[in-house]
């Protein structure tokens, strides 16, 4: 019924078609029947959802009161957009995934270059710091909220306690910035994995040939290392803005959005519109603001990322 | 501009000793060479001189300074490397002036010197190109323009030229003889192919599992070698082996039994008495067709290359191989007579030694710089 922003139909949008060089053909009858199948589910698939979205945007429907139906015109659209709730949400959507990019990103680089460091128990060290990774949200949130960042039982209550500062209670406190903790928590082994990978395919000459140039270790990471990984990074980004713009279930199990609208996304937004007000055509309008959203930035993320990936 | 020397070098890789304790002499403006089959370990012992490699035991001195601790950057040498190991998202002027960016010359200066050596190498059509937009040659120039830059005391090339097809492979190799006149530099170069020592070393330095086999300017080591390795090593094709029985032995020579008849070569031959076993080695190019020599031989194999011909003979259990002029008009199968001067040949004890030579060759100790043009005209 709600579409998610999962914009992954328009993957392909900006690369250019290869024209094949083999020689085979391309087209004609027998592809289309052998390709038919799956090109029909995927459409399917997309379609049918996106139009319903659609449908129920332009439609007056409240899940509680029948009576409320017929054809609604903009009006779920203007109510929505004229709702500064909307705004906050947007502007927690992008504060979430701008930190969280920030810091898997940087992080991941930093800790990439250290796995890939020789020390005793490389292996068993790299495999629980890619774990977070295999934990389901709605486990890791919750294992924050309750053992982590809870100001009762929590470790960093116990912690601040132990030095003599003033609790903190997370959620209350800094609502926005606990989830963005517990998500950059969960997405920077990500991005150490493809990173990490990465750096693995350094040439260990193009380092030697630096060391005999005279580059110590942080040159030999700025002028070396991190030029090779640009290609990386730019796809740990496309991937990881895709996941990030829906970000539901860390907001669900730890703040619910609260307090008030602090830690309230588009995603948690529209939620709120389609099942706690039971307003499914403003959810729905909602919902198809957040596909332009997410396209809009797919479409300039991806030129970017096929710019950096064609040298 | 520099020396080096290596007293007693040792690399040992957790228990298996890879460098056993070599000595090494490069005096100054020299150009040596490295050659040995592959995982002899003369790469090792330029990544130990070069200090990308630590050294076990043993005393590099540059100069006469001792570098053994010092870091690779600061041992005054430059290497270039068998992949070039160029920046790949950096031009070829940055890729040049890397060292100089990261010693903090100022850009004017950085960029004068990067000229510099672009005009020596040809590149300054294409300092604004990126590595990717090179050929294999032009990448090859890139790593060596990188090394002229940082003005370096001595040169290291570990295997420069394996990755370029033959006919550029020839072109570099004269490029950079000249080169090295040009500079008057120490250069120490690595290769597996013996057409690149023979031809641009001063001295050759001869490895095999970690050991040196021979020290020597290219003719010495082909006139001269010192056991069957050196002498199966240098030279292609690859000098040809033959058990002899000894009949008689005197400071004057040595007499050895042939399948046609006796033939005295003229090597020392003290401590050698008759009856002995010996290995007879005599280079295919020394090997003459004759009808009256004193072996034979089945043509097995016939290798055309216009100027000459190779012919792999069959004797027995013997196999030989003999480079004839390239018009014989012998076919497989053909039984042929061929006969040798028995001053080129050499006698190999059991343990692979040789008895030394009683004349030394004329041009055992010919200096490489005779066969140059800027030689021959300073003489003038």
């Amino acid at each position: 019924m709600i579409r998610p922003p999962f914009p992954t139909c328009f993957l392909q949008w900006g690369i250019p078609m290869r024209e094949r060089t083999s020689g085979r053909t391309v087209g004609g009858f027998r592809n289309v029947f052998l390709q038919g199948p799956a090109v029909t589910l995927l459409l399917l698939w997309m379609l049918v959802p996106l139009g319903m979205t659609l449908w129920f945007s332009f439609q007056r429907y409240n899940l509680i009161n029948p009576m409320i139906s017929g054809f609604a015109g903009w009006d779920n659209y203007t109510y929505l957009l004229t709702d500064p709730a909307l705004w906050t949400a947007m502007g927690n959507t992008l504060l979430l995934v701008g930190w969280v990019l920030a810091i898997s990103v940087i992080g991941g680089t930093l800790l990439a270059v250290l796995f890939q460091q020789e020390f005793f128990g490389r292996g068993i060290a790299r495999l629980l710091v890619i774990a977070p990774f295999f934990v389901m949200p709605t486990v890791g949130a919750l294992v924050w909220k309750n053992m982590l960042m809870h100001p009762v039982n929590g470790v960093f209550a116990w912690l601040s306690d132990l030095l003599g500062l003033p609790v903190i209670d997370w959620f209350s406190s800094m609502p926005l910035t606990s989830i963005i903790i517990i998500v950059a928590w969960q997405w920077m082994p990500f991005a150490l994995l493809i990173l990490l990978t990465a750096i693995q395919s350094l040439d260990d000459d193009q380092v030697e040939a630096a060391r005999m140039d005279g580059a110590g270790p942080l040159a030999i990471f700025w002028f070396i290392t991190l030029p090779h990984l640009k290609r990386a990074i730019s796809v740990v980004i496309m991937i990881e803005m895709i996941f990030l713009l829906t970000i539901f279930a860390e907001i669900f199990v730890t703040t619910s959005g609260g307090p008030g609208l602090a830690s309230t996304n588009l995603a948690y937004f529209i939620y709120i519109r389609a099942l706690l007000d039971f307003d499914v055509g403003g959810a729905s309008a909602g919902g198809v603001i957040a596909i332009i959203l997410a396209n809009i930035v797919a479409i300039f993320l991806i030129r970017t990322v096929a710019k950096n990936l064609e040298t | 501009m520099a020396t080096l020397q290596l007293n007693n070098i040792v690399k040992d890789f957790g228990g298996t000793q890879v460098i056993k304790g070599v000595d090494l002499e490069v005096k100054d403006r020299e150009f040596v060479v490295f050659v040995g089959p592959s995982g002899c370990g003369k790469s090792t012992l330029m990544r130990m001189i070069a200090g990308l490699e630590s050294t076990t035991s043993g005393e590099i001195a540059i100069d006469g300074q001792r570098v053994n601790e010092v870091g690779p950057a600061d041992r005054g040498l430059a290497m270039v490397f068998q992949s070039y190991a160029l920046y790949p998202h950096m031009t070829v002027e940055d890729n040049m002036g890397f060292s100089l960016r990261l010693a903090k010359v100022p850009r004017a200066e950085r960029r004068e010197k990067v000229l510099a050596a672009a005009r020596i190498l040809q590149l300054e059509p294409l300092l604004d190109r990126k590595p990717r937009a090179l050929s294999g040659g032009q990448r090859q120039r890139v790593a060596i323009g990188r090394a002229i830059v940082r003005n370096p005391s001595i040169f290291l090339f570990d295997e420069p030229l394996s990755n370029l097809d033959a006919a550029l492979r020839v072109q570099m190799r004269i490029e950079l003889a000249r080169l090295h006149e040009e500079l008057d530099a120490t250069m120490i170069y690595v290769t597996h192919d013996q057409i690149e020592a023979m031809t641009m070393a001063d001295k050759i330095v001869v490895l095999q599992d970690g050991v040196v086999e021979q020290i020597g300017s290219p003719m010495e080591l082909y006139h001269h070698p010192r056991n069957r390795f050196v002498a199966g090593f240098i030279g292609s094709p690859k000098m040809n082996f033959l058990e002899v029985e000894v009949r008689g032995a005197d400071a004057e020579g040595v007499d050895v039994a042939l399948p046609g008849g006796d033939c005295r070569v003229p090597v020392a031959g003290d401590g050698v008495s008759a009856g002995d076993t010996l290995t007879l080695g005599i280079r295919p190019e020394h090997l003459v067709l004759d009808e009256a020599g004193p072996l034979t031989g089945r043509i097995q194999v016939i290798e055309r290359l216009g100027g000459v011909t190779s012919l792999y003979l069959e004797h027995g259990d013997s196999e030989w191989i003999l480079v004839a002029d390239g018009n014989v008009a012998h076919r497989v199968h053909d039984e042929v007579r061929f006969t040798f001067d028995p001053a080129c040949a050499h006698l190999f004890t059991a343990d692979g030694l040789a008895l030394a030579h009683l004349t030394r060759h004329p041009l055992a100790d010919i200096d490489r710089k005779e066969n140059r043009a800027s030689s021959a005209s300073d003489g003038r």
